[in-house]
C-alpha cells in the first residue's frame, strides 16, 4: 500500500518536471531563433548580374548575401593553366571543368576558406587570387595550392538567364 | 483559490476601463461575421484575395502599403497566392532601383522581395495630389484605428448627404463614422467597381468586407500563427497548472498547513 | 544568516566554498525559514521576479532588431512584427509584460498596504521597493517611446516638458532632456540608452530588496514577530517555491490570453501611426498603470504645483513607514483601518478611471475629490488612527491563534465567514 503511493508521488513529480521541461525548451526556442535569418534576409537570397561589359582578364566583384563573389572572364591562358593541372598536385582535388562550367567563366565567393578575408586578384604564386592576411595561394580556378586555407573558394549556384546576366543563388 | 478569482475580477475590471477609454467615441460601427475573431480566427482566403484585388485597383492609387511586401501574398496565412501568380503579381510593377554601374537610377520589374510600390514618392507629393490630406499608409490601419476593422468596413459604407445645417468645403466629404464626420477622401467604392477575378458580385457591402479583411491580414499578418501558439499555450499552462497544484497539495500534506 | 553554519559535504565543495560561499547563499536561499501561514497575495514577489527576468530576456532579443532613430524606429518595429523569426511574439509579450509586471507590482505593493509589511523592521525594504517602482515607471514610459509612434512622440512630449514647471532652470532643463528644441532624434536615442540600463539596476535592487528581506523575514497574513526556524515556520523549497510557481502558471495564463488574443487592448491605436511632430492625437491618455498620477497632475489647475502633487503622491509613501503610527501590522486586527484600506483602494481606482477621461466637468471634480483624499489618507487618517484605534487581540503565534478551534487562522476566518 504505501510502496504504491510512493510510486504514484514519484509519478506526480516527475510527469511535472517532464512538462515544465518541455514548456521552458518551447519558450526558449523562439530567444534563439530570431537570431537566424528573418524573412526579409531570406527573400533576398538571389541576386542578377550584368557581365555584358566585362571583357577577357577582367573580373567584377558583386555583393550577394553580404560577401563579394568574383565574376571573372578568364583567358586562354588561364584556361588552359587550370585545365593543365593534375589533381594529385592539389590539396582539395576538384577538376576545373567541375568549377567553371563555361571555361571563360569562374563565378566564385571572394571569401578565403582560411579565416575569411577577400583575397586579391592576380596575385600570388599560381597567377590567380593571393589572400593578404595569413598568405594562402589559389590558382586560376580559385583553388588553393600554397599556404593554410583548407579548400578551394566556394562556387555558388548559378546559371546565365541569357547570354550576358548570370544569376547568382 | 478564492483569491485568483479577486485577481480575475482586477484584471477584468482594467480591461474594462482600458476599453472605456479607447472607444470615447459613442458611434456604434457596423459589425459583421469576421472569420479572424475568436481564439481559432482564421482568415477567408478567397476574401483575402478578393481584398487585395480591391486594394490594388482602387486604394493603391492613393494608398501606400509600404511594409508589405509581394513575397508576403505566398506566405501561410495570408492570401495564399502560389508563388508563380505573387511573381506575377509583383512582375507587374514598376520598381525603381540603383544606381547601376553608370550611377544612374533605373526600372525594373517588381519581385517577391520587393516592398509594395508607393503611389507617390513621399508624404509631400502624396499631400500635393491630394489636397494637402495625406492619404494614411495602409499597412498597420486596421491597428492604428481605434475601431479596428469594424471601423474601416463602416467607413467605407459611412458615405451620405450631409444633414441639413451642416455646409462642406470643396473637396471635403461627409461621413458619419469618421471622427468629426468630415473626411476629404471622396466615396472611393460603387456597386460594381471592379470585377472580381472569382465571379463573385462586387457590391460596395463585399468589397468593404474584402478589403477590410486584407487590411487586417497586413496589420497582423502572424495573426493565424498566433492564434495557433496561443491555443497551445494556454491548454500546455493549464495542464502544467493542474499537475503543479497536485504536486503542491502532495508536499504541503507534510505538514498540517492548509495551502 | 542561518543558525547553523552551512558544511559542503565533498571535498571541492569545501574548497570552493571558503572561498566564495556560493553554496552557503544557496543553502541559505532554499532552507530560508517562511511564516507557513503566508497566503497567496504572498506569491507576487515571485512572478515579479518572473516579469523581470521576461522583460530583460525579451527586451535583450529585442534590441538586435531595432533601430534607435527617427527616421527607422518604426519601421524596424513593424519589421520586427513582420520579418523576425517569432519577432511577433518577443514583442508582443514584452509591451503586455509591462502591463503585467505593473499589475503585479501594484498588487505586492497593496498586499504590502493591508498587511503592514512595511512597518519596523521593515523600512529599508519598502524605500527599495518604492524606488524599483519608480524605476519602473521611468523605464516603461522611455520604452514607450521606442516604437516612435504618435503616442511615443506625444507621450514623450507631455511628459518631458513636466519639468518646465521648474521655476527658473525648468526651460533649460528640457532642452538638456530634448538634446535639442523638441523630441527628437537625440531624444529617441538617450532614451533607449536608459531603457536599456534601467532594467538592470532594478535587478541590483531588487536583489537589495530580497537581502533586506531575509534579515528580519518575511512578514506573514497577521503580522506578529514569527521565531526562525520553528514550528511556524517552512523551509522556503520545497513548501515556498511550489506554491509561487502555481501562482506564477495561474499569472501566465492570464498573460498568455493578453498576448496571444488581445495584444494590443491595452495599447492605443495611435502609436501604429508613426511619430508627426505637426499633429496631435485627438486623445492623448498615457499607459493605465500611469492613470492615478495623471489624474492627480491634471486635477491641480497649476503647471507646477500639478507636478509637485503628482510627484508627491508617489514619495510620500516613503514616509508610509513614519505616517503609520500603529503598532499592529496586519489589517486584520484592525477593524477601522481595514475600512479606510478599501476606501483607498478604490480611491485609486476612481483616479485610474478619471485619468482616463476628459479632464473636464463632473470628471474634474471627482478627480479633485480623489485628489484631495488620497493624501488626507497618509498624512492625516493614518497617523490618527494609528493612536486611536481599538485593535483585536493578536494571536501569540502562527500555530496558536486566539480566533476559532482550528489550528489555521485562515481557516478559522473563513469558517467564521461561513458561519456568519
Amino acid at each position: 500500500m504505501s510502496e504504491k503511493k510512493t510510486n504514484r508521488r514519484d509519478f506526480l513529480f516527475t510527469a511535472t518536471y517532464a512538462v515544465g521541461a518541455v514548456g521552458l525548451g518551447a519558450t526558449v526556442w523562439p530567444m534563439i531563433d530570431q537570431m537566424n535569418p528573418d524573412a526579409s534576409v531570406k527573400a533576398l537570397a538571389s541576386t542578377e548580374v550584368d557581365v555584358s561589359s566585362v571583357t577577357p582578364g577582367k573580373t567584377i566583384t558583386v555583393l550577394w548575401r553580404g560577401k563579394p563573389v568574383f565574376i571573372r572572364r578568364r583567358t586562354q591562358d588561364e584556361i588552359t593553366d587550370a585545365r593543365s593541372v593534375k589533381l594529385e598536385d592539389l590539396k582539395d582535388p576538384q577538376k576545373d571543368e567541375d568549377r567553371a562550367k563555361d571555361p571563360e567563366w569562374l563565378v566564385m565567393l571572394g571569401v578565403c576558406t582560411h579565416l575569411g578575408c577577400v583575397p586579391l586578384d592576380q596575385k600570388g604564386d599560381y597567377n590567380g587570387w593571393f589572400c593578404p592576411c595569413h598568405g594562402s595561394h589559389y590558382d586560376t580556378s580559385g583553388r588553393i595550392r600554397k599556404g593554410p586555407a583548407p579548400t578551394n573558394m566556394e562556387v555558388p549556384k548559378y546559371e546565365f538567364v541569357n547570354a550576358n546576366t548570370i544569376k547568382i543563388g | 483559490m478564492k483569491n485568483f478569482f479577486k485577481i480575475l475580477l482586477l484584471t477584468h475590471f482594467l480591461f474594462v476601463v482600458s476599453l472605456s477609454s479607447n472607444a470615447a467615441e459613442k458611434v456604434e460601427y457596423l459589425k459583421t461575421d469576421w472569420t479572424f475573431k475568436g481564439l481559432f480566427g482564421k482568415f477567408d482566403r478567397g476574401s483575402l484575395q478578393r481584398g487585395y484585388q480591391v486594394y490594388t485597383e482602387v486604394c493603391a492609387a492613393c494608398h501606400s502599403m509600404k511594409y508589405v511586401s509581394y513575397r508576403n501574398l505566398a506566405e501561410k496565412g495570408g492570401p495564399e497566392f502560389s508563388v508563380e501568380q505573387a511573381k506575377a503579381i509583383a512582375a507587374s510593377f514598376e520598381v525603381k532601383d540603383g544606381p547601376n554601374a553608370d550611377g544612374e537610377m533605373f526600372t525594373r520589374p517588381g519581385k517577391l522581395s520587393d516592398k509594395f510600390v508607393m503611389p507617390y514618392e513621399n508624404v509631400k507629393a502624396a499631400q500635393a495630389a491630394n489636397g494637402g490630406a495625406y492619404p494614411p499608409d495602409m499597412s498597420v490601419l486596421v491597428k492604428a484605428r481605434g475601431g479596428g476593422a469594424n471601423y474601416i468596413y463602416s467607413l467605407l459604407q459611412g458615405y451620405e448627404d450631409p444633414p441639413i445645417g451642416i455646409t462642406l468645403d470643396e473637396g471635403v466629404h461627409y461621413n458619419k463614422y469618421m471622427y468629426g464626420n468630415k473626411i476629404k477622401m471622396a466615396n472611393p467604392l460603387s456597386d460594381g467597381l471592379i470585377e472580381y477575378a472569382d465571379g463573385t458580385t462586387a457590391s460596395v457591402e463585399q468589397m468593404s468586407k474584402d478589403v477590410t479583411t486584407f487590411l487586417t491580414w497586413a496589420a497582423e499578418p502572424h495573426l493565424e500563427a498566433r492564434h495557433r501558439m496561443g491555443f497551445k499555450a494556454v491548454v500546455y499552462l493549464i495542464i502544467l497548472t493542474i499537475l503543479v497544484y497536485f504536486s503542491m497539495k502532495r508536499i504541503w500534506s507534510r505538514i498540517e498547513t492548509e495551502v | 544568516m542561518s543558525d547553523q553554519e552551512y558544511i559542503p559535504k565533498s571535498k571541492f565543495g569545501k574548497w570552493f566554498n571558503d572561498r566564495l560561499p556560493l553554496l552557503t547563499l544557496a543553502s541559505h536561499l532554499t532552507d530560508y525559514p517562511t511564516p507557513k501561514n503566508l497566503n497567496y497575495w504572498w506569491t507576487f514577489g515571485g512572478i515579479l521576479t518572473f516579469c523581470l527576468i521576461t522583460q530583460i530576456v525579451t527586451g535583450l532579443t529585442l534590441a538586435m532588431h531595432y533601430i534607435a532613430h527617427a527616421d527607422m524606429a518604426f519601421e524596424s518595429v513593424e519589421h520586427i512584427m513582420r520579418d523576425v523569426n517569432y519577432g511577433w511574439l518577443i514583442r508582443y509579450i514584452h509591451a503586455n509584460g509591462a502591463s503585467m509586471f505593473f499589475l503585479a507590482v501594484y498588487i505586492h505593493i497593496f498586499r504590502s498596504l493591508f498587511y503592514g509589511s512595511y512597518k519596523s523592521p521593515r523600512e529599508i525594504i519598502w524605500i527599495i521597493g518604492i524606488i524599483i517602482y519608480l524605476l519602473m515607471m521611468a523605464a516603461a514610459f522611455m520604452g514607450y517611446v521606442l516604437p516612435w509612434g504618435q503616442m511615443s512622440f506625444w507621450g514623450a512630449t507631455v511628459i518631458t516638458n513636466l519639468f518646465s514647471a521648474i521655476p527658473l532652470v525648468g526651460e533649460g532643463i528640457v532642452t538638456w532632456l530634448w538634446g535639442g528644441y523638441s523630441v527628437d532624434n537625440p531624444t529617441l536615442t538617450r532614451f533607449f540608452t536608459l531603457h536599456y540600463l534601467i532594467p538592470f539596476l532594478i535587478l541590483g535592487l531588487v536583489v537589495l530588496h530580497i537581502w533586506a528581506l531575509h534579515v528580519p523575514g518575511n512578514n506573514n497574513p497577521i503580522g506578529i514577530d514569527v521565531k526562525k526556524p520553528s514550528k511556524d515556520t517552512v523551509p522556503f523549497h520545497p513548501y515556498i517555491v511550489i506554491k509561487d510557481g502555481f501562482a506564477l502558471l495561474m499569472f501566465m495564463i492570464v498573460f498568455a490570453f493578453f498576448v496571444f488574443y488581445a495584444p494590443n487592448i491595452l495599447g492605443h491605436a495611435d502609436n501604429y501611426i508613426e511619430a508627426d511632430p505637426l499633429v496631435t492625437p485627438a486623445h492623448i491618455v498615457p499607459e493605465w498603470y500611469l492613470l492615478p498620477f495623471y489624474a492627480i497632475l491634471r486635477s491641480v489647475p497649476d503647471k507646477l504645483l500639478g507636478v509637485v502633487a503628482m510627484l508627491s503622491a508617489i514619495l510620500i509613501l516613503a514616509a508610509l513607514p513614519w505616517l503609520d503610527t500603529s503598532k499592529i501590522r496586519s489589517a486584520v486586527f484592525r477593524p477601522l483601518y481595514k475600512q479606510f484600506y478599501w476606501i483607498l483602494v478604490a480611491d485609486v481606482l476612481i483616479l485610474g478611471y478619471v485619468g482616463a477621461m476628459p479632464a473636464e466637468g463632473l470628471y474634474l471634480l471627482i478627480a479633485r475629490v480623489a485628489t484631495a483624499y488620497y493624501f488626507l489618507h497618509f498624512l492625516l487618517i493614518l497617523p490618527i488612527l494609528g493612536l486611536k484605534e481599538k485593535t483585536l487581540p493578536v494571536p501569540l503565534s502562527i500555530t496558536e491563534p486566539i480566533l476559532g478551534g482550528s489550528p489555521n487562522l485562515a481557516t478559522a476566518k473563513n469558517k467564521e465567514k461561513l458561519n456568519n
